[in-house]
């Protein structure tokens, strides 16, 4: 029965499959996993530009404010995104904020270390936890979820009670104090272009204060060092996972760790190195935060880990692993910024905040669950 | 065709504690032919290939590479010897790029300075161009594995193995998920490869695919070998009848009037 539509497929068969349809540049070009965060960004920026256009939203001041919003969230959500992509979640990251807050603060200010040398550690001390969390996960063979919500409970703990025990108190301040003449802090907490923006001040081009002890200075006085960080996480997260043999082993290991290690993909290793580098960018974060605000408090860092996951979420990954983009989670980090910023400037009940959030998430893993069946051919 | 088999694998037992897996099989696969192992689900089929591609030890008999006895302690040891296998799975990722899967876990580099980037260039061409020997005319090289079929992506992972220097292919039931037209295409991709002078081992347990590739058939039930025939000697009807031990099938086959 089937012999003769056999010999009717194979007829049809030489040459090209005339089931594929040619694809347009401009589908291609559009079709990819930013696109639903690229769409919320330009929505959220229309949006706001008619909502708080004449705010000083635009201005130069008020981009820094959003800007430098956008970037925390960036920093985060850079490792958060490949960890997710390498089939990992990690929920530890906001406890990670605070924990290497107090260990910069306690060392330096506490016990005397010198700044770099607090600062290293910090960042020795995260490394080791986030492969710590890696290792754990590997050889358990338990989600990730409940591995790093152990770590996010332990951590939070941990940070209180040694602030508590050593300070008798949850904030440790004079950390500005401790950092003056160091060489490592200004990497954290100083600003670049201080001379271009000095002289877009003086050209006119941004405005500068008129009165007080600033008089004469333009009001934004460089570019933050939390900016130049989230923008090298970026890049180096974009180029990493799209451009270099290590990126397709994180999508491989997301995507079915069990075919990646068939063809020799080193997941466990892949797999712990991105929690590493999750660690490292929550450290990142809270050196810049301790210098900026020259303290460091036990609470400081709550639900950033869920923030990291929307953002990415917004950007187009997808939960299971293995699929995503760092340049989408960057955008959803920007329009966290611009939203959580932008309302406050709109003259618009913070609280509504959250509701906005949580509707823009909902759109967007609406839209990029769209765009991925269209992509991957998921049924 | 040459006359030292590229595998041999001669009486081979397998036990699994007190169970005996493979009592006795044995099986050649010559350069640039399609050896065909049928056998009924639980014949041995699964284990049998994992011997042969150095998942499991034999428990006695002998395996020859090239006319040598050799003993495989992995599947590495295998993969090196050119024994490649294409599991029923696949082990290919769906939301991955067909480049990005045809290269994982070797991916080409090429250095920019100190750093080492995936070189996407030579990668997407060599894919393109194998992919357009196996006859699929790819869209473009970084259409998602998930947008092929499933015939289309077996042809991936065969020509992946070729590429990466398979000289005997195992193909875990290839053709058992797939629907008519995509079964000629994995037939006509096997018979490509088999010109090129890679031995093949094609595993099925349907008659039909056999008989249109096959150059020889080996027959395993109950974990013997009921012997190897050559084509041209043996008819789809013996086949069947040695596949499923006989009486009761043919009973069933004159009373739905047909092949099953």
């Amino acid at each position: 029965m089937s012999q003769g539509i056999e010999a009717n497929n194979m007829a049809a068969q030489p040459g090209e499959d005339e089931r594929v349809k040619r694809v347009s540049k401009l589908r291609k070009a559009m079709v990819r996993p930013e696109l639903g965060a690229i769409c919320g960004a330009i929505a959220v920026f229309i949006y706001f530009a008619f909502a708080a256009g004449d705010t000083g939203m635009f201005s130069a001041e008020g981009v820094m404010n959003w800007g430098v919003v956008s970037a925390q969230f960036a920093i985060i959500a850079v490792g958060a995104c490949l960890l997710m992509i390498a089939g990992e979640f990690d929920l530890s990251v906001g406890s990670m904020i605070g924990f290497s807050g107090i260990v910069i603060a306690l060392l330096s200010v506490h016990y005397g270390w010198p700044m770099w040398a607090s600062i290293l550690m910090a960042f020795a001390v995260a490394l080791a936890i986030g492969a710590l969390n890696g290792y754990i996960v590997i050889t358990t063979r338990l989600p990730s979820f409940i591995v790093t919500l152990a770590s996010l409970y332990i951590l939070r703990g941990l940070t209180i009670y040694f602030s508590i025990a050593t300070t008798r108190q949850t904030i440790i301040g004079g950390v500005r104090e401790a950092a003056e003449g160091d060489w490592l802090a200004p990497l954290f907490g100083g600003k670049i272009l201080k001379g271009l923006f000095t002289w877009l001040g003086e050209a006119g081009v941004i405005q500068t204060y008129a009165g007080g002890v600033r008089a004469g200075q333009p009001v934004v006085d460089g570019i933050p060092m939390l900016m130049v960080w989230a923008l090298a996480f970026i890049i180096f997260g974009h180029i990493l996972l799209t451009k270099t043999q290590f990126g397709n082993w994180i999508f491989a290991s997301g995507g079915d760790a069990q075919a990646a290690r068939n063809v020799g993909v080193p997941v466990n290793r892949v797999k712990i190195l991105m929690f590493m580098l999750t660690a490292f960018c929550a450290t990142v974060f809270a050196t810049c935060q301790v210098m900026e605000f020259g303290s460091a408090a036990a609470d400081r860092g709550l639900l950033k880990e869920f923030e990291a996951i929307i953002a990415v979420v917004i950007g187009g990954a997808l939960l299971t692993g293995g699929y995503g983009s760092v340049i989408g989670a960057a955008l959803g980090a920007l329009i966290f910024g611009v939203v959580q910023q932008g309302l406050f400037f709109a003259g618009v009940e913070s609280s509504l905040f959250r509701v906005f959030l949580g509707i823009i998430l909902l759109l967007a893993v609406v839209l990029n669950t769209y765009i991925r069946r269209l992509i991957t051919g998921e049924r | 065709m040459a006359d030292t088999p590229l595998i041999e694998l001669i009486d081979i037992e397998k036990h699994f504690g007190s169970v005996i897996a493979l009592a006795g099989v044995s099986l050649s696969v010559l350069p640039g032919e399609c050896h065909c192992l049928l056998g009924d689900n639980g014949a041995g089929k699964s284990t049998f290939i994992k011997t042969m591609s150095g998942v499991h030890k034999p428990t006695r008999g002998t395996i020859r590479v090239d006319g040598k006895e050799v003993v495989f302690e992995s599947p590495r040891d295998a993969m090196e010897m050119g024994i490649a296998t294409v599991y029923q799975d696949l082990a290919m990722i769906p939301l991955m790029s067909v480049t990005r899967n045809f290269w994982m876990g070797r991916e080409p580099k090429k250095r920019i300075g100190p750093f080492s980037f995936f070189d996407f260039k030579t990668a997407n061409a060599v894919t393109m161009e194998e992919m357009r020997r196996m006859g699929i005319h790819l869209r473009e090289p970084d259409q998602a594995v998930g947008t092929l079929s499933g015939g289309e992506r077996q042809t991936v992972a065969i020509a992946r193995a070729v590429y990466f220097g398979a000289r005997v292919l195992i193909l875990d039931e290839p053709t058992s998920a797939l629907g008519v037209r995509q079964t000629s295409n994995v037939l006509a991709t096997i018979d490509r490869v088999r010109k090129t002078g890679v031995g093949i081992v094609f595993i099925t347990h349907n008659v039909r695919h056999a008989m249109a590739v096959g150059d020889r058939f080996t027959v395993l039930n109950r974990g013997k070998t009921l012997g190897t025939a050559k084509r041209g000697e043996i008819s789809t009807e013996e086949l069947q009848d040695m596949m499923a031990g006989g009486a009761e099938l043919a009973e069933l086959q004159s009373s739905l009037g047909g092949t099953v």
